[in-house]
């Protein structure tokens, strides 16, 4: 798989070594649903620079292709024109490819070697779909790992409808100029991430967000429950192949909303408890609720540090580790709402707030689109 | 005629210190110490000795010691002198050799040979004097369908669970083997600990009804003490089906250890021998297996979790993925170094497989099988400290069972002689002068001490690996490297070798 720097070919690729980063968040969602550029992200997480060490940033963005938002957008990285080809021969057997092109970029001086990058709208060949015995959304999701996993220089890392993730190695600021976020696309709701890896593999892949159809994860932080939480979630037909935290957590959110049907505040629940001390304390609806979901999922409790953001369509979630190990700051300003990893990356886009606070450990905060809104 | 096999331990009095105050005598149940009146000193007899350490205890002026014999057979590194002597006396005897106690052999440890990550830098450790360290589980099966009512409002559908405040319980050890005392003293300190203690195979005395949701009551194949109350009176009913000091084989109570209030509690004959089935009869395969489970949940309105135990053996993993489909709720699993009141010597010391092994095959053919949920797994067989805790639980345990460690507790000097029944520390014996040695309030205390201690110390190693609750642990062997192991150890055991990264 591709690496965007030839000196570092001795190290080892990500998810053959497991590789704690510290990180910066941010978000930013227009509740009302007006469209909004990436530049406004763009400038949070870049005030957040130290934060990032360069060997990775990216974005998601939610609205962006309400053209195509229809179809699922399949963003690749070929390593070569031979993986290209083959991606796109599987890609033919499995969907109508209704739009494609090369992904516009621009050249920013600090981004170098970057991989081909590809943009694909699509639709599952219904025929190929009712052969599989498959829901629409796991048919695809089998196809992005038949990709990721079977073809050689080829990796998918986006694959939601009307959204799409822009990643790479480099600061995020530089990476969100690479990608035009500034110009080129508009959307309700932005989530950002710059990486600070402990080492270098400098993979275009490995950069955050991680995405699941419309889901997406950014993530600052290591978790200590990762293999308890990893062999849980790959009883299910999950496999984590990348070795990162962001990866085994949005399985894990995906299982329980896809699957186990919880909301978002159930979710919250069940990877960040509450210590049954407070449990103890809670009226008896929910401490009832709060008991049955701990003893329900106790493998998928998540330990040690997080702040994560969690995409989807219609909405954003902050959430922190039980013990708020992380900083993780909320602010509103009318129909806006913001979330980021520092206080700074809000003010310097919304220096007036209507309301800024720290959510505690474990208390999920919730931003959703008004009703009838896209 | 009868070969004179010489003691393998001594008896040393030092004279200087020795005030024939005779208390050795009289706490010696084998009758080792013994005043001379000609003499006018006390004299040992070392072949009687089994080397409890009573006597060392006891002793107001420290003048006792036990050393090992210098008496020597000709050195050979091929046939040791205990092989030689077990020869000996069978050809004295034509016996079976009896032993207790788990396997003393010199076969690996791997519980030692594990060591445990801690937390710097990346990702910060967590103290446990300042924040909260979770260590209750709940055993029992965790697969769920989510259901709701009109409200939207999860309902509470899950099978019955066990709840422990800490993942240690004290394991099976039935009343006969062990004193009355000595079940006083587990079933109180289970209920203050909140954990639970588990009857054996023995039956439950009358007395000892009161403690009934701290109680694991046992059905093993000889059936001994099973009635509808003792079901109800549990909190949660164990069939067993095997046993690590003695995979394939049934219990064996030697006839002097059964007394009136045994023999009553078990609802069998004074005096005889009590030898349970090697299988039980009505169990010839598993689908037999799950038709008593039913009828074991049947019999208490479904309220209650049925654990099934076995002994850790070569295809244990296949064994316990059938379990785990057969409506059992939890599987316990005892390693080939788990203890016994009284086990064929080679069976003990032969048969079976390391429970670290063991308990590593089954979680990972479970999740290859996807129904490690289906079943909470408990692990037996020499969990010598908190240190073993963790790493069991890491392995892919729920909880532990402890055996030893909480006999040790209540003064067991390990001799491994309680198939004689004449248990100086009042633990193994129903001798009523040996068994009011044991004292239940002392003996209790002992107990909840020894866990709280442990509790405290697996907190302290869940802190320094940032995870703070317990089921965070649960299976995550990334925190867990070999140390002086091969590849296919490492292989087994699922984990990386000491040095290798995350």
């Amino acid at each position: 798989m591709f690496k965007s720097n030839p000196q570092w070919d001795n190290a080892p690729f990500e998810g053959e070594v497991k590789i704690p980063s510290g990180c910066a968040v941010s978000a930013i969602i227009d509740r009302g649903g007006r469209p909004m550029t990436g530049e406004k992200v763009i400038r949070s997480i870049a005030t957040m620079h130290d934060r990032s060490n360069g060997l990775g940033g990216g974005f998601a963005g939610y609205g962006i292709y309400p053209d195509y938002k229809e179809y699922y957008a399949f963003h690749l990285f070929y390593n070569d024109f031979q993986a290209k080809k083959e991606t796109e021969d599987f890609l033919l057997r499995h969907f109508e490819i209704v739009y494609s092109s090369e992904m516009k970029t621009r050249k920013v001086k600090s981004i170098v070697n970057e991989p081909l990058i590809y943009r694909y709208f699509l639709s599952p060949l219904s025929k190929r779909l009712a052969n599989s015995l498959l829901d629409e959304e796991r048919y695809v999701v089998k196809c992005v790992n038949a990709i990721n996993a079977g073809i050689d220089g080829a990796f998918v890392f986006s694959s939601g409808k009307n959204m799409g993730i822009f990643k790479g190695v480099g600061y995020p600021e530089d990476i969100g100029k690479f990608y035009l976020l500034d110009e080129e696309y508009e959307g309700y709701a932005w989530t950002a991430h710059g990486r600070y890896p402990t080492n270098t593999p400098g993979w275009w892949g490995g950069a955050h967000p991680f995405g699941l159809l419309d889901y997406s994860i950014v993530h600052n932080g290591e978790i200590s429950s990762y293999d308890a939480n990893r062999r849980y979630i790959e009883m299910y037909g999950y496999k984590c192949t990348l070795q990162t935290d962001t990866e085994v957590i949005t399985y894990v959110i995906d299982y329980l909303i896809r699957v186990k049907k919880l909301t978002l505040q159930e979710v919250a629940k069940v990877i960040s408890a509450s210590f049954w001390s407070t449990i103890e304390e809670k009226s008896e609806e929910d401490r009832r609720e709060e008991t049955f979901l701990r003893k329900a999922f106790p493998s998928l409790l998540i330990t040690g540090p997080f702040s994560i953001i969690f995409g989807f369509n219609g909405g954003i979630m902050a959430l922190n580790d039980r013990l708020k190990l992380r900083s993780m700051v909320c602010a509103e300003k009318g129909d806006l709402a913001f979330i980021s990893s520092e206080e700074c990356g809000i003010r310097v886009i919304e220096p007036e707030l209507d309301k800024i606070f720290s959510p505690a450990g474990g208390q999920p905060v919730i931003y959703t689109l008004k009703e009838g809104r896209v | 005629m009868n070969i004179y096999i010489p003691p393998e331990y001594e008896v040393v009095r030092d004279g200087s210190r020795c005030i024939e105050c005779r208390v050795c005598e009289r706490q010696c149940a084998n009758e080792v110490h013994k005043y001379d009146g000609d003499l006018k000193m006390m004299i040992s007899d070392s072949t009687k000795c089994v080397n409890c350490h009573r006597c060392v205890c006891l002793c107001p002026t420290h003048a006792l010691k036990i050393v090992k014999s210098e008496d020597t057979y000709r050195q050979n590194s091929n046939w040791g002198a205990q092989t030689m002597n077990e020869v000996y006396r069978q050809a004295n005897s034509g016996g079976v050799l009896l032993s207790s106690m788990g396997n003393p052999n010199d076969y690996p440890v791997y519980f030692n040979k594990i060591l445990v990550n801690a937390s710097q830098v990346t990702n910060p450790s967590i103290d446990p004097l300042r924040e909260p360290m979770e260590t209750q589980v709940f055993l029992g099966k965790k697969e769920v369908e989510i259901k709701r009512d009109i409200s939207g409002r999860i309902v509470d559908t899950l099978s019955p669970q066990l709840s422990l405040k800490m993942p240690v319980m004290f394991s099976a050890m039935s009343y006969g083997s062990i004193s009355y005392n000595a079940h006083e003293a587990l079933a109180r300190a289970a209920e203050e600990l909140g954990i639970y203690y588990n009857t054996g195979e023995g039956g439950l005395h009358k007395d000892f009804y009161k403690y009934g949701k701290n109680t694991i009551v046992q059905v093993a194949s000889g059936r001994f003490g099973v009635h509808a109350q003792y079901l109800e009176a549990a909190a949660a009913i164990e069939i067993k089906m095997g046993q690590g000091a003695k995979p394939g084989i049934g219990g064996h109570l030697p006839g002097m250890k059964i007394s009136d209030d045994v023999s009553r509690t078990r609802m069998i004959p004074k005096g005889v021998d009590a030898i349970s089935p090697a299988p039980h009869h009505d169990i010839y395969s598993i689908e037999d297996l799950r038709q008593l489970i039913y009828t074991l949940k049947e019999a208490t309105d479904y309220k209650k979790p049925i654990i099934v135990k076995v002994a850790a053996v070569h295809n244990v993993a296949a064994i316990a993925s059938g379990i785990a489909r057969s409506g059992a709720d939890i599987i316990a699993i005892d390693g080939f170094r788990g203890g016994s009141g009284a086990t064929p010597t080679r069976i003990r010391d032969n048969v079976g497989i390391p429970i670290e092994l063991a308990l590593a095959q089954v979680d990972e053919r479970l999740r290859q099988e996807g129904i490690r949920e289906n079943v909470s797994i408990v692990v037996a067989g020499s969990i010598h400290s908190s240190a073993d805790v963790v790493k069991a639980i890491a392995l892919g345990a729920d909880a532990c069972y402890i055996g030893t460690a909480a006999l040790l507790a209540l003064g067991c000097h390990l001799c491994r002689s309680c198939h004689t029944g004449k248990c100086n520390w009042g633990i193994a014996t129903q001798r009523p002068d040996l068994v009011k040695r044991l004292n239940p309030d002392i003996g209790y205390k002992r107990l909840v001490n020894l866990l709280t201690a442990w509790n405290h110390e697996i907190q302290e190693m869940m802190g320094g690996m940032g995870i703070n609750s317990i089921e965070a642990l649960r299976s995550n062997r990334l925190m867990l490297r070999g140390v002086g192991l091969n590849e296919t150890e490492l292989r087994i055991l699922g984990i990386h070798h000491a040095g290798e990264s995350m």
